[in-house]
């Protein structure tokens, strides 16, 4: 699985950063975004989604959040 | 994986203004759409095209309270503190995400710039409003700034 790390990043570099993974990658690979940016975790799904990509897991912890997903 | 977004849409924004933080906005914006999955096309013109010769990033003055360069200053140590993206890692970005920039040629011939004067790693195609309005038509969504 590959990490995509977004900590300490601000708009736009999470949602960047993510964009950059998906087309690095191959169909089936598992990527996780990792990230502490607020609205990251509420965009980076939309992203996701506009693009017809399905999320398998979105977890907020106490200061990281996670967004996991499959091509 | 070039993924595109589900309904197959497509952006352009006009760079007008020189200003750096209106090239900011055009670069952020240019960049969400992009890891939407929608193309986008950058049009530079006008003080926007000035922007993108050598160094041009560096001279581009703040729209407001720029006071001789020391606004700007102290928006790029605010921005280094709160972790923003410096504007020359944007454009890098919008490169490496698939964005175009194109450079207007009516503003080239104005202004005395020549192709050489232009950044050769960002610049991707030449033309005029023709281009714009034949792409734009087409395009789903477009931004003047």
């Amino acid at each position: 699985m590959k990490v995509v790390d977004c900590l300490n990043e601000n708009c736009p570099i999470p949602l960047i950063k993510t964009r950059q993974a998906i087309m690095d990658g191959k169909k089936s690979d598992l990527i996780q975004v990792i990230g502490d940016h607020p609205q990251s975790f509420d965009e980076i799904p939309m992203a996701l989604e506009s693009m017809g990509i399905k999320i398998i897991e979105k977890k907020q912890g106490k200061d990281v959040w996670r967004i996991k997903f499959k091509l | 994986m070039n993924i595109k977004n589900n309904n197959n849409r497509s952006a352009t924004i006009i760079v007008h203004s020189g200003d750096f933080d209106k090239l900011m906005s055009a670069f952020i914006i240019g960049n969400g759409f992009l890891s939407m999955g929608i193309p986008v096309s950058l049009f530079f013109t006008f003080w926007g095209l000035k922007a993108l010769t050598k160094r041009g990033f560096k001279k581009a003055p703040l729209s407001k309270m720029n006071l001789l360069g020391l606004g700007k200053a102290m928006i790029r140590l605010k921005m280094r503190r709160h972790n923003v993206a410096s504007l020359e890692k944007l454009a890098q970005s919008f490169k490496s995400l698939g964005g175009e920039i194109i450079a207007c040629t009516m503003t080239m011939e104005l202004m005395g710039i020549k192709e050489k004067d232009l950044r050769a790693d960002l610049v991707k195609s030449y033309g005029t409003v023709g281009k714009y309005c034949y792409i734009t038509k087409d395009a789903d969504i477009t931004l003047f700034i």
